[in-house]
């Protein structure tokens, strides 16, 4: 079922940038091919490949139980999270949080991703400051002034 | 004499003491990031590359430290692979078949040692080989043109799709999806925008270590979550280490036949190592005459995989560096590495910057005399690499992977396409699509469209233009015979198993 409903997915939206491709200009200077006809060549594989899909499914992947999904989809959520948050708390705190959340999430063990989420915050700022030389706040920046 | 001052000039350049020294760490870190299971030379590569720069690598150290990592890393996956039965990268993948057993049979020290110096020959004599092939190569690559290189990224494409993965369809899916991403943002030639949705970040295009990162290293993340990274235990004794001399000087042929298949292997572009390792394995098994103790701890067959996934890897680079095609998935990063200098691969590479080519090539032979120290006498300490619990290590990946793409790119957008590319490379590898040939076809996108583009403005417009020289019609014809081959090969490309 998989493969049928990503051919699926891949034919509407080969068929949508083709779509796109279409509605891009002809430059009237010497470039005989212009820049519609390499996407929509590419669309026009994608199709072919959607549709073998669709009609030639393979076996169905080993998809993970709703409780493992839901934890990939929270690390998906701490990783978006830590991209907004590195700035306003500072590397330390957001990479201490997201480093023990990502390792909890990895081996359930409270304490180890306690440890390995403060020992990674602090091991790579002093690597990432000191070695590397990156500007990097600590600290939240109003805490600091 | 002319090899001999150019390889003069390349060691001027690796001895200096901070290129030495980028080398020997790279091999260290290498080899770690090899022994790994789940992080292999293509994730550690693209791990670290951000990292280079924010370093302030010049282009020569950068390609020193990269290439060390590369091949310490294709040294390094054997480790687990004997230790662990599970390899630590997947052309070592084959070096489990007799590595675990003979492991088993309480002589993991030997096999270590055997696949190690198996290594040391086959990346020795690949590097020895990429340095007298590249300069004839490039010569070739002269009489290339718009058509031809276009037929040549054809080729790359057809192959690769052909070997990566087990069924067609999806491989070219790979390779649409990795071309359709590099349609997005300005046109090279008319300077109008493409796909960008009037999004400002995307007017440059997404970069392409973005993309890299995202796909092999969150990817990777999400998928130990998966599996909640079952702890794996070294379940086998690791004596001593004694240097089996008898078993080296009966594997000797096997080592040369092997590297001689490997390196024609990585030569292949899109091939790669693991083909390298499993050509090499199954000619073994096949041409020798008692071959009743394969799978069960033969020699022969960890010599011969070992031998021929290192000749691959130096095999590898000689197209990446003559044609700007790469061989395989590690070497399709150090492209980008290439491409993010400002360096463009190719034929003009060996004339215009002789002291990067030659420089890389000093510091391969060197890195593999280092290699060889770290993998057989202190091949002890990186066993104990292995017992870093996946939880410890996965999150220091996905840290390092934000810092470096941060540093780099400055972009709080460019950290949520990673995210995106991450959970997409998961998509993938839950789908059997491969990811290689998406970033290959976000590096090569660009080239390719300019290519054929120039070919019609030279042709006026004319198609059978593409196939109208000697060369093009030969690297078509190769491509299509690589792009059906595996549907009548396939039967045969089957990986034996282990006889317990």
């Amino acid at each position: 079922m998989t493969d049928r409903i990503t051919g699926f997915i891949v034919v509407v939206l080969a068929l949508a940038y083709f779509a796109g491709a279409t509605t891009l200009s002809q430059p009237f200077f010497a470039d005989p091919l212009g820049p519609k006809a390499f996407p929509m060549g590419i669309a026009a594989v994608a199709v072919v490949c959607g549709l073998v899909m669709l009609m030639k499914p393979d076996e169905e992947p080993a998809w993970p139980g709703l409780t493992t999904l839901l934890h990939i989809g929270y690390a998906v959520v701490a990783l978006v999270l830590y991209a907004y948050g590195l700035k306003p708390l500072g590397f330390l705190v957001s990479t201490a949080l997201v480093g023990t959340a990502v390792s909890y999430l990895i081996s359930p063990n409270l304490r180890v991703s306690v440890l390995t989420g403060l020992g990674m915050s602090g091991g790579l700022f002093l690597l990432f400051k000191f070695v590397f030389g990156l500007s990097l706040f600590a600290f939240p920046r109003w805490l600091i002034g | 004499m002319d090899l001999f001052a150019n390889l003069a000039l390349g060691f001027d350049v690796a001895l200096t003491p901070f290129t030495l020294a980028l080398a020997v760490a790279g091999c260290i870190i290498g080899t770690m990031v090899g022994s790994l299971p789940g992080l292999g030379p293509s994730n550690g590569v693209a791990i670290l590359i951000p990292l280079t720069f924010s370093f302030g690598l010049d282009a020569t150290q950068a390609l020193v430290l990269m290439t060390s990592v590369y091949y310490g890393a294709m040294y390094g996956g054997r480790i687990s692979s004997i230790l662990l039965n599970i390899p630590g990268d997947e052309p070592a993948m084959m070096t489990c078949l007799d590595g675990y057993p003979m492991a088993k049979k309480g002589r993991a020290g030997d096999a270590l040692v055997l696949s190690g110096v198996a290594s040391f020959v086959g990346a020795l004599l690949a590097t020895i080989g990429l340095m007298l092939l590249s300069p004839l190569l490039a010569r070739v690559a002269y009489l290339f043109g718009p058509a031809e290189y276009f037929a040549l990224y054809m080729l790359a494409f057809a192959t690769l799709g052909g070997i990566g993965s087990n069924n067609q369809a999806k491989a070219a899916l790979a390779v649409c999806i990795g071309l359709a991403i590099a349609t997005i943002g300005v046109d090279a030639t008319t300077g109008m925008t493409r796909f960008t949705g009037d999004n400002m970040h995307l007017f440059d295009g997404i970069d392409f270590l973005v993309a890299i990162v995202g796909l092999f290293a969150v990817s990777e993340v999400l998928v130990f979550i998966e599996s909640h990274g079952k702890d794996s235990a070294i379940g086998v004794k690791l004596e001593k280490i004694t240097i089996p001399w008898a078993d080296i000087f009966f594997t000797k042929w096997t080592m040369l036949k092997a590297t001689a298949i490997g390196f024609i292997a990585g030569l292949l572009p899109g091939a790669g190592a693991s083909l390298g390792s499993f050509l090499a394995y199954m000619q073994e098994k096949s041409s020798v005459r008692d071959n009743s103790e394969f799978g069960k701890g033969d020699p022969r067959g960890i010599a011969a995989p070992e031998a021929g996934n290192n000749a691959a890897a130096g095999g590898a680079l000689v197209p990446m560096l003559t044609l700007g095609v790469p061989g395989s998935g590690t070497t399709a990063v150090l492209l980008a590495l290439l491409m993010t200098l400002n360096i463009t691969p190719g034929p003009t590479l060996f004339n215009d910057r002789p002291e990067v080519v030659w420089g890389l090539i000093a510091s391969l032979l060197i890195a593999n005399v280092v290699l060889l120290i770290l993998n057989v006498p202190m091949v002890k300490m990186f066993s104990k690499v292995l017992q870093v619990p996946p939880a410890i290590l996965l999150p220091g990946v996905t840290l390092v992977s934000f810092v470096g793409i941060f540093s780099l790119t400055g972009s709080y957008f460019d950290l949520l396409l990673m995210i995106g590319f991450g959970v997409l490379g998961y998509l993938l590898r839950k789908m059997d699509i491969p990811s290689v040939p998406v970033i290959l076809g976000i590096l090569l996108g660009g080239h390719m469209e300019v290519n054929l583009r120039r070919a019609m403005v030279l042709s006026d417009g004319d198609w059978t233009y593409l196939f109208q020289s000697n060369i093009s019609i030969g690297l078509w014809v190769f491509a299509i015979l690589g792009f059906i081959a595996p549907f009548f090969l396939r039967g045969k490309l089957k990986v034996p198993t282990q006889s317990s």
